[in-house]
């Protein structure tokens, strides 16, 4: 088994007990045979600490003001030594993270993770999502560009929409009515402090975990593995790898693709005279920017953009089935793959310029979101609930 | 180590248990040992960038850089400050009574350094005014204890020489820019190089009569 602790760590465990946690938290914590997806969660961290740093090293160099914000973004690129590299760490990052977060919170819906006893775990894991969501909208702000000015003047307008609240709101965000520099100086604060704050909750969603421990994705199977291995040194190191080969695809990004991380238009500094022609968000936000646009009305389509996000707050008592695998519940399974499909669909669609093909299949889409999980979901939840030996498996 | 017996298939002991571990701790330290040199790497770009944004031409371009001063408008016992590269710099007009001051036996027993002999000014500046023309005291005001600026201010007790007074930690140095004894101050503020245009019109950065003089070679500033 482990083997004793070296004199140091003998003395030093007197002083900070810190080898009972790290054995009943990383090197014993039990793990049920959990397959490659399960990695994600620690890309998801290494991305995030990367961010931070690059984050921390870019704030040295940035000024929050609309009169020097652009330039302070070109000093770093052409300027501060490997100020470029530092930057296209965490624009890269933030594409590599959210692609990273989406196939988290998709493998939380495919194998059920978000069910009792790990319903906090699994409100936590989106309340992450929407805090990154927020961080991420805050850092697109700040280099000042068309693309920066534009997204941000369409977010706020989005949010003036809500009845009675949103002007006010709208106010305390920006100081005042205008995108000017109290409101970047806010965008710039906002950004910095999230950045702090999502670690925070990141360590209380792996406490929520390490309470119910992960979930088994053989438990529904005709042969479930019930047994379980300590997490050091099998799944640490298959985490290990799973973060190198994450890394991998980060750098080819950042070294080999740079064009793909900024748009060209946010090379030009903002003009609150002009839109740009080719306004789109960033691909991880696209989704939710196809659902404001696929509905006609202003109110509607940020309703539904929020109520999108807000059903899946709702999915631990929405599907209360026992079964958790959608591998083994054909209805689920089907129901599962359209949802992602709907999902894609809106995001290719959110990256387009809208024509009626893209706006019918957005609200296709709309559709197929809804009634997975406010349908399929809970109707297959209660036939299964009823005949919990079913003939589905 | 962590295995647990049953997911390895029976095999007996002296035959597997003592090189399994030796190759998987060749492989721990290997694998700490890569990630390690990867971490290294990657604080790389982070340190480099601390260096900030100044060139090597920019750096050079500061240290040659030259400023003429007009002191025709200085009338004897006034002072002027310029500021020179990033320094202040306090042009004093000596009046004779100041002049004849700084050669007292009184103060000179009083000062730690009164012949200049630590490295502190251009040759030309080495003598008992510290400056090319005795009529003008050039000096960079920057106190050599902790990098305060001093101020105008006479010796008490003293014929007036000019004189200066740090106000952070209370060096006090005479009109020649000498510390006294027992200051905090280890040196006398530094003299830039310079040398004279005109009678009334001087050019800092740069000694004639000691070329090779450096400002970032001297004792302190």
């Amino acid at each position: 088994m482990t083997p004793p602790p070296s004199p140091f760590s003998h003395w030093l465990n007197k002083r900070l007990p810190f080898l009972r946690p790290l054995h009943q938290h990383f090197s014993r914590f039990p793990m049920p045979p959990v397959n490659g997806w399960w990695t994600l969660g620690a890309c998801l961290i290494a991305i995030v600490l990367l961010m931070g740093a690059s984050g921390l090293f870019l704030a040295l160099n940035y000024t929050p003001d609309i009169q020097q914000a652009f330039s302070s973004i070109e000093t770093i690129e052409r300027r501060v030594p490997s100020g470029w590299l530092i930057r296209s760490l965490h624009m890269g990052g933030a594409t590599v993270f959210f692609a990273a977060l989406y196939l988290h919170i998709g493998r939380g819906l495919w194998y059920g993770s978000y069910k009792a006893p790990r319903e906090l775990v699994w409100l936590s894991g989106l309340l992450l999502m929407v805090l990154f969501m927020t961080t991420a909208f805050a850092g697109y702000v700040l280099p000042w560009g068309q693309m920066s000015y534009w997204g941000a003047t369409v977010i706020t307008h989005a949010i003036e929409a809500i009845p009675a609240l949103g002007k006010p709101l709208v106010t305390f965000l920006l100081g005042g009515n205008d995108l000017g520099t109290v409101a970047l100086h806010r965008l710039f604060v906002l950004h910095f402090t999230l950045g702090f704050i999502v670690l925070a909750i990141i360590g209380l969603h792996v406490l929520c975990l390490h309470g119910v421990g992960s979930s088994n994705p053989t438990a529904d199977s005709p042969t479930p593995i019930t047994t379980t291995r300590p997490f050091h040194s099998d799944y640490s190191i298959k985490d290990g790898l799973a973060v190198c080969g994450v890394l991998i695809i980060y750098a080819i990004l950042i070294f080999f693709l740079p064009d793909w991380l900024e748009k060209t238009s946010n090379l030009i500094p903002a003009d609150p005279l002009k839109t740009p022609s080719d306004i789109t968000p960033e691909w991880y936000l696209a989704p939710f920017y196809a659902m404001l646009r696929a509905v006609p009305s202003r109110l509607g389509g940020l309703i539904i953009a929020a109520t999108s996000i807000i059903i899946l707050f709702a999915l631990p008592w929405l599907d209360q089935s026992p079964r958790h695998n959608a591998t083994y519940r054909p209805t689920i399974r089907v129901g599962m793959t359209l949802a992602f499909m709907a999902f894609l669909t809106l995001g290719i669609a959110g990256l387009h310029t809208p024509s009626t093909i893209w706006l019918w299949l957005s609200r296709l889409s709309l559709i197929v979101w809804f009634s997975v999980f406010l349908l399929i979901l809970p109707l297959t939840a209660r036939h299964e609930r009823l005949s919990p030996k079913g003939d589905h498996s | 180590m962590d295995d647990t017996p049953q997911s390895h298939p029976p095999s007996s002991s002296q035959e597997c248990h003592a090189p399994t571990t030796t190759r998987r701790h060749v492989l721990e330290i290997s694998t700490a040992a890569l990630g390690g040199a990867g971490a290294c790497a990657l604080a790389v770009p982070f340190l480099n960038s601390l260096r900030g944004t100044q060139t090597a031409i920019q750096q050079a371009e500061e240290e040659s850089a030259l400023l003429d001063v007009d002191v025709s408008d200085l009338t004897p016992g006034a002072q002027k400050n310029v500021i020179w590269r990033h320094w202040p710099v306090s042009i004093q007009r000596r009046t004779p009574q100041m002049q004849e001051a700084l050669k007292s036996a009184e103060l000179l027993r009083q000062l730690r350094d009164p012949y200049s002999k630590a490295r502190q000014q251009p040759l030309d500046a080495a003598n008992l005014y510290r400056s090319l023309n005795p009529e003008y005291g050039v000096f960079i005001t920057v106190c050599t204890h902790l990098g305060c600026i001093p101020t105008m201010h006479d010796i008490p007790g003293l014929p007036s020489s000019g004189g200066f007074f740090c106000p952070c930690h209370g060096s006090q140095f005479d009109g020649a820019g000498r510390v006294l004894q027992n200051m905090p101050a280890p040196y006398n503020l530094p003299v830039p190089p310079l040398f004279f245009l005109t009678s009334t019109k001087l050019r800092l950065g740069m000694s004639k009569a000691d070329p090779h003089f450096d400002i970032n070679t001297i004792q302190q500033i």
